[in-house]
């Protein structure tokens, strides 16, 4: 981790609520996919923590979602703002395992972590799949993109306004793989953990206070100890997760 | 002596800034980001005799100018900071450490801080009776003069490094609770704690922490810090650790105008990793332009 002043290259709309940021600073203790960053914003005491989606050459290009005042404020950005920001959180996807043949599954807003993921496989020669899964055609975004890593992608959509009606999983069940990544609501994931039929890693989300192990607010339990989702996650491993009700 | 340093309870610390317990670990993750040497101490995270995995998340919530925090002191209990936590720190942190402890009765409070009285590296015991988020326990001491003297002289009786009470605000009169902890032999005290807030989800019209109430810490609680290390430094003789919203030099100063004779940094250091290193920094500059040639010159002068 280290901290980064960023300057905005980029800041647009790509579906609903959506935005692609692009940021131009050091990208260089982001080591892999799946960490993320904290953002400090002018009249907002905590960060906000945001998945990387791509990290490469100085360029940093995150994808958020506006839940809430600060993601808002952030979507109103310009190009030429400098950002102060925390930079290589979390422990990120581990590829080591993936297999020939890894399956990607992105719920909504969790899909961008899995553009980079998708880049990481792909270099080292895995054939990776690709779901994404929304709720309707105006929030589908990301689907041309990981065509052209040369990934086979695959839309659902809640309602059937694009792609396949139905969820990520409709799709997951027909499909062969050797691993799985995924990213999304903790719904889907325990959707995703009833017919899984190999090993995998989910990331999580939770609210956090400093983002890189300090305070002790998103704490989990996991098989294998007590975790910091910031620190020790957002990334865990399917057999270690204690699925609560 | 430097200009920068000051004596709490008979140690020479060469600056008065210390990262406050919950907010700085066991200074194991910050070592990675600076040297943390350059601080006058940490108090470490809130210890208590068991493990404790602490409260169900959310248990973070976001205020303007703060933060409301309800982690119910998680910590790997008091046997793995003796064997593990402490000899790891050791490598990395020549000074003396303070210890925060955390409790649910007058006889954990005595065992955790007996087990610890022979390690070498500790300086201070700083017990925490006011601790907002622990059901049982923690704050229900803090807020009762005959509770806070009564853990005060049971913790006395058992250790011999020098014991700082840390006291809550939230109580009607501060200066009872300093004075009932000076009179049962505390060497120090150390205040606020944070004080007790909710925030609640508009989309839910529920509390927004799983615990529903929390303790608020941040910038925005510093005048009432501020207000309350004067009330207590006035009421006792003892030194005073003033606690609460700094994250600046320039509060620093402020605090040991008030009273204070260490300034404990707590929320600053989860939104700036480094805020405790720019503020020691940061420091001469402002003596400089407020004319302060050494830092014991100015505690307690708002006083008199």
């Amino acid at each position: 981790m280290n901290q980064v002043i960023y300057t905005v290259t980029e800041n647009s709309r790509i579906a609903q609520n959506i935005y692609r940021m692009t940021l131009e600073g050091d990208t260089s203790e982001i080591k892999t996919p799946g960490q993320f960053v904290n953002i400090k914003l002018d009249g907002f005491y905590l960060r906000r923590p945001i998945s990387v989606c791509d990290a490469e050459n100085d360029k940093l290009t995150l994808i958020y979602k506006t839940v809430g005042g600060g993601t808002e404020q952030m979507s109103r950005l310009h190009a030429g703002k400098r950002l102060d920001v925390l930079t290589g959180l979390g422990n990120g996807y581990d590829i080591g395992p993936s297999g020939n043949s890894p399956l990607l599954i992105g719920g909504g807003v969790g899909t961008p972590p899995l553009y980079m993921l998708c880049k990481k496989l792909i270099e080292k020669r895995a054939k990776p799949s690709v779901i994404l899964g929304f709720g309707s055609a105006e929030e589908v975004f990301g689907e041309n993109e990981f065509k052209k890593l040369g990934a086979s992608v695959y839309v659902t959509t809640a309602d059937g306004s694009r792609g396949q009606k139905g969820f990520v999983t409709d799709v997951m069940k027909n499909l062969q793989y050797t691993y799985f990544y995924a990213c999304g609501p903790e719904a889907m994931f325990r959707a995703i953990d009833k017919i899984a039929v190999t090993e995998g890693q989910y990331s999580f989300e939770e609210r956090m206070g400093c983002g890189f192990g300090a305070c002790m607010g998103c704490s989990c339990k996991t098989l294998t100890g007590n975790k910091r989702i910031c620190r020790e996650g957002p990334v865990m491993k399917r057999e270690e997760i204690i699925w609560e009700h | 002596m430097g200009a920068l340093s000051v004596n709490l309870c008979g140690i020479e610390l060469d600056n008065p800034v210390i990262p406050a317990s919950g907010t700085f670990g066991y200074g194991l993750e910050f070592s990675e980001l600076y040297d943390i040497n350059m601080l006058g101490t940490f108090s470490f995270k809130g210890t208590t005799k068991e493990p404790r995995f602490g409260n169900p998340t959310p248990r973070i919530a976001e205020c303007p100018a703060g933060m409301l925090n309800a982690v119910g002191l998680q910590n790997p209990g008091v046997c793995a900071v003796k064997k593990d936590i402490l000899p790891r720190l050791a490598k990395i942190f020549r000074k003396k450490v303070m210890a925060n402890i955390g409790g649910f009765s007058e006889s954990e409070y005595v065992y955790v801080c007996e087990m610890l009285d022979d390690c070498e590296q500790i300086g201070w015991f700083e017990v925490n009776i006011s601790c907002p988020n622990v059901h049982g326990g923690g704050m229900s001491f803090g807020t009762n003069a005959e509770a806070a003297a009564k853990i005060t002289a049971a913790v006395k009786r058992a250790v011999k490094k020098p014991v700082i009470i840390k006291l809550s605000p939230n109580v009607t009169d501060i200066t009872e609770l300093a004075r009932a902890c000076e009179t049962a032999g505390a060497d120090g005290i150390s205040l606020i704690n944070t004080l007790l807030g909710m925030r609640i989800n508009l989309k839910t019209g529920k509390p927004l922490l799983a615990n529903k109430t929390g303790g608020f810490s941040g910038s925005a609680l510093f005048p009432v810090a501020v207000r309350m290390v004067w009330q207590a430094a006035s009421a006792v003789k003892i030194p005073v650790v003033g606690i609460g919203g700094v994250s600046s030099a320039e509060d620093v100063l402020e605090m040991m105008y008030a009273g204070a004779t260490a300034v404990e940094v707590g929320a600053a250091n989860l939104v700036n990793p480094f805020a405790c290193r720019d503020i020691i920094q940061a420091l001469p500059k402002a003596m400089k332009k407020y004319g302060i040639s050494k830092l014991t010159d100015i505690i307690g002068t708002a006083n008199r």
